[in-house]
């Protein structure tokens, strides 16, 4: 094409110097897009990278897998024999979490259903807002109420000798996870397709049996992500069951009927580190390479954080396979 | 000039993933003409416009082979693609309207190349909706948003966008689906004029349309190009083709 | 229900037996999963009230603006709502820019390929990494190896990166719902991705990427874990309604971890204090929620297309 000819003026480079700074500006700017775009990797890869670093030494030197994971004796700081088993801690996020669960997974799964099938449009708002706003406490206040309100409550209720135990953390963790089981339980429900419903319901089945029979097997990829999360989220709660176990180091499972004690306190491994983390010192190697025995103990937390990265982590990434599932559906 | 064809399209073959949606088409779109193209649903016409002015590298998951000149110049080797897509106006079936004013509908695209001057753009929005038909039932409205006008006016904004970068090719795709006849009748009118000053690619569904319009049709089947010819003679009862003859009578398609 | 039959009804549309046993079960089920939905709201809303109550005596504007006394036994929170107000503020400038555009690539930039899979699940982890695992990292990776020491600085780089995710998937959202054809629509008149995204998507999404930073802001106010190792403090003393009494790289009090020693590590602080503290915090977070929440619904009224 005949591109007209242009004359070389102050104005004309002027404009050509203009077009070539915004160009470049655009370019810094998509350049940082991508940079941030790629960041959370980054970021993910990061958190491993320095728990794994300040918990390093631990695994080097004195890690055994067996008086690590299945040893119930915690006793980070006793002065002749330290000992680093977390399998009481194990139990006691296990209990908790079971806890949790039989208090959240039912209810969250029934108030997904009917927020998403049952209730009319202003209803539905209005439950959304409320779930919302569940999820919103700030987990030290959860722990607050634990502390302060289910505490005396349990005491009174059950007569046990202290409201401070896995039941009392149960309850008020899964009170914490219902509004991130709510929501992923209902996009999943709303993801099925809607001919699904439309067919159930032309061949004249109530609303139920749609429900029961056509939605929660269509959906129920979603929901088991929902609940994946929830046990994601209790597994990883902090201030909350920190204020609300009874922190003793203590496996509520035993033999004897009924099995499992949830009146019993507990602790888990995010309280542990919580509590722990202040009072550890951070030491450096000697002369020789070696640590002196009391830094283990800070390098111990760690290795628990560790774990937990790995325990959530295994957990999110199957529950974003399986909503994988359903997002690809709703395109 | 001694090249009497705007645009050249050699071999040129898209595949969406798999499915292959635009077969070995190789055309000529002639200078300053209204070069019309029909053919039944998914037959790939709007994928040839979309290679056009190279929208289609923005749709994941297609490839393109062949070439494309227009006025000699291989498109893929072009640099600056906004460039390019400046020298095309592209107007598709559905109507869009920016969520933006009117004015600012018709003035975005010289905006986006640089333009600043209150006056060149006031000059461009008015030229521009008075072309596409629409500046007397706009003109007292311009600050109204442009996704509120009804469906045909929000059409006609499209065409006045389309315009407002003095394209050298413009290309329509089954623009008049969401418009009533009157205002059809209106752009077609615009159009024949339009032809003095720009290469005009008609896509359509409406044979009629291409026969009222085209200087050339092209009629492409499955992503093949079936016939191209001028005008006359693909109307004719003697096309040469009896495919051609069959889908300009209505017979398929 | 013993509702009186029609007298015109013909046999037809009479309800048979099973039709009307069916009826009823689905009246049945529709109030068992209404009543479990009120079931987790009503504590939901005993505990504010309860928390308020006992909160009353103490709620005054003295108890905001002054600052504690007597060992924490006394006085106000001022110091430690300032604290709050830093940190919050300054994970904000931190995670904002970083979420936003990392939200803008996952929606417009990324193809559909292996990679962005990646993103996205990176994404999902970095928000369900327990909050205390993120102050493990914030203390190896901002205290100790950036050697930024126990700062509000530290602190909000770990609330920033623990809070990203949210910002993260509320832009992807918003950003979404911008139709695809307005942005084929610019690109055909040759502006670039950049141009249509700064020109039409954000203006059309800014209310929807708002509502992330504000829940970020809630999620940022209430964590306590992760700022306990890296900034937050038990006391530090401040002048009575001073706006700036810190400096970036030293620590400050904050009202979640406050909330958290008067209530465990203090003995003898008078309840309605504690109550006080809490509600407080609470209330803080829930006028922000509801800032996103009326954001949303004003969002939704306004369409402009």
């Amino acid at each position: 094409m005949a591109i007209p000819q242009k004359k070389i003026t102050a104005a004309n480079i002027f404009q050509w110097l203009w077009k070539w700074i915004r160009q470049l500006c655009e370019w810094f700017i998509v350049g940082l897009i991508y940079l941030c775009g790629v960041s959370s990797i980054i970021f993910v890869f990061s958190i491993f990278y320095f728990v794994f670093r300040e918990g390093a030494p631990f695994l080097r030197d004195c890690f055994d897998f067996k008086n690590f994971f299945l040893s119930p004796e915690w006793y980070p700081t006793s002065i002749s024999n330290k000992r680093y088993g977390i399998l009481a801690l194990l139990a006691g996020t296990g209990s908790v979490t079971i806890v949790a669960m039989l208090v959240a997974v039912p209810f969250s799964l029934g108030t997904a259903i009917f927020i998403a099938e049952f209730c009319k449009k202003k209803t539905k708002e209005a439950m959304k807002i409320v779930v919302e706003i569940l999820a919103a406490i700030p987990s030290v206040v959860w722990g607050f109420i634990g502390l302060m309100v289910t505490n005396p409550l349990i005491v009174k209720l059950t007569g046990a000798p202290i409201g401070l135990n896995a039941l009392n953390a149960g309850i008020i963790v899964g009170l914490m996870s219902v509004p991130i089981i709510v929501s992923i339980a209902e996009d999943s429900i709303r993801a099925v397709p809607d001919g699904y419903i439309e067919a159930a319901e032309a061949l004249g089945a109530t609303r139920w049996q749609t429900v029961y029979r056509v939605i929660l097997p269509a959906a129920k990829n979603g929901l088991l992500a929902a609940v994946l999360l929830g046990v994601g989220r209790a597994v990883g709660e902090t201030m909350a069951v920190l204020m609300a176990t009874g922190h003793s180091v203590n496996i509520p499972f035993n033999g004897e009927f009924p099995y499992f004690h949830a009146l019993e306190s507990v602790r888990t491994l995010t309280a542990t580190i919580v509590a722990e983390m202040g009072e550890a010192p951070r030491l450096d190697a000697g002369m020789n390479g070696s640590f002196p025995a009391e830094a283990r103990h800070y390098q111990v937390l760690f290795v628990i954080g560790i774990v937990l990265f790995v325990i959530t982590f295994v957990i999110n990434t199957i529950a974003d396979l399986a909503v994988k599932g359903i997002r690809q559906k709703k395109v | 000039m001694v090249n009497e064809n705007r645009v050249e399209i050699r071999n040129l073959t898209v595949r969406y993933g798999k499915t292959i949606s635009l077969h070995d088409v190789s055309l000529d779109i002639p200078r300053n003409k209204i070069f019309a193209i029909i053919g039944p649903a998914n037959s790939g016409k709007t994928t040839l416009l979309k290679s056009i002015n190279r929208t289609l590298e923005l749709e994941s998951g297609s490839s393109v082979q062949g070439n494309i000149t227009i006025d000699g110049r291989e498109i893929h080797e072009i640099w600056n693609v906004y460039e390019l897509r400046r020298r095309i106006g592209m107007v598709f079936p559905l109507p869009v309207g920016l969520p933006l004013s009117v004015y600012d509908n018709v003035a975005y695209a010289p905006r986006m190349a640089g333009e600043r001057r209150r006056k060149v753009l006031d000059e461009i929005v008015e030229r521009c909706l008075r072309q596409a038909a629409l500046w007397d039932e706009v003109k007292d409205r311009l600050k109204n948003l442009g996704t509120m006008l009804s469906g045909g006016q929000q059409q006609r904004l499209t065409i006045a966008r389309a315009l407002s970068h003095s394209p050298e090719i413009l290309c329509l795709d089954e623009f008049s689906i969401a418009i009533d006849p009157v205002t059809t009748m209106r752009i077609e009118d615009v159009l024949v004029q339009l032809k003095e000053e720009m290469t005009i690619i008609l896509v359509t569904n409406l044979v009629q349309q291409a026969r009222r319009l085209g200087d050339m049709t092209c009629f492409i089947n499955k992503g093949r190009v079936v016939q191209v010819d001028t005008t006359e003679v693909m109307f004719s009862d003697n096309p040469g083709n009896q495919l051609t003859y069959d889908y300009v009578r209505g017979v398929f398609g | 229900m013993n509702n009186h039959q029609p007298e015109i009804s013909s046999a037809l549309f009479t309800a048979t037996v099973f039709t009307r046993k069916k009826q009823r079960m689905q009246r049945i089920v529709g109030i068992v999963f209404g009543i479990m939905a009120v079931a987790i709201l009503i504590p939901l809303f005993v505990l504010v009230t309860y928390l308020i109550i006992r909160a009353w005596p103490s709620l005054t504007w003295d108890f905001l603006t002054d600052v504690p006394k007597n060992g924490m036994r006394g006085g106000g929170i001022w110091p430690a709502l300032v604290g709050t107000i830093y940190t919050v503020t300054f994970s904000l400038l931190i995670a904002v820019p970083i979420g936003v555009m990392a939200g803008i690539y996952l929606n417009e930039y990324a193809k559909d390929s292996w990679f962005t899979r990646i993103v996205n699940m990176a994404v999902v982890n970095l928000a369900g990494v327990p909050s205390i695992v993120h102050a493990l990292f914030g203390v190896g990776a901002f205290v100790l190896f950036a050697g930024m020491g126990k700062s509000i600085i530290s602190a909000s780089f770990t609330l920033a990166i623990m809070t990203l995710p949210v910002i993260i998937v509320s832009t992807t959202e918003a950003l979404a719902s911008v139709p695809r054809p307005f942005r084929t629509a610019c690109w055909n008149v040759g502006a670039s991705k950049w141009q249509t995204i700064r020109t039409i998507v954000l203006p059309n999404s800014i209310s929807g990427i708002l509502t992330g930073v504000i829940l970020q802001v809630c999620r940022a106010a209430g964590e306590t874990a992760p700022i306990m190792f890296t900034g937050a403090v038990f006391f530090k003393y401040v002048q009575r309604g001073d706006f700036f009494p810190y400096h970036l790289n030293e620590q400050c009090m904050a009202l979640s971890y406050h909330l958290h020693t008067i209530s465990t590590q203090v003995p003898g602080v008078p309840e309605p204090m504690l109550y006080a503290t809490a509600v407080v915090l609470l209330g803080f977070v829930l006028i922000f929620n509801s800032f996103a929440i009326v954001l949303r619904v004003y969002m939704r009224n306004r369409k402009k297309w």
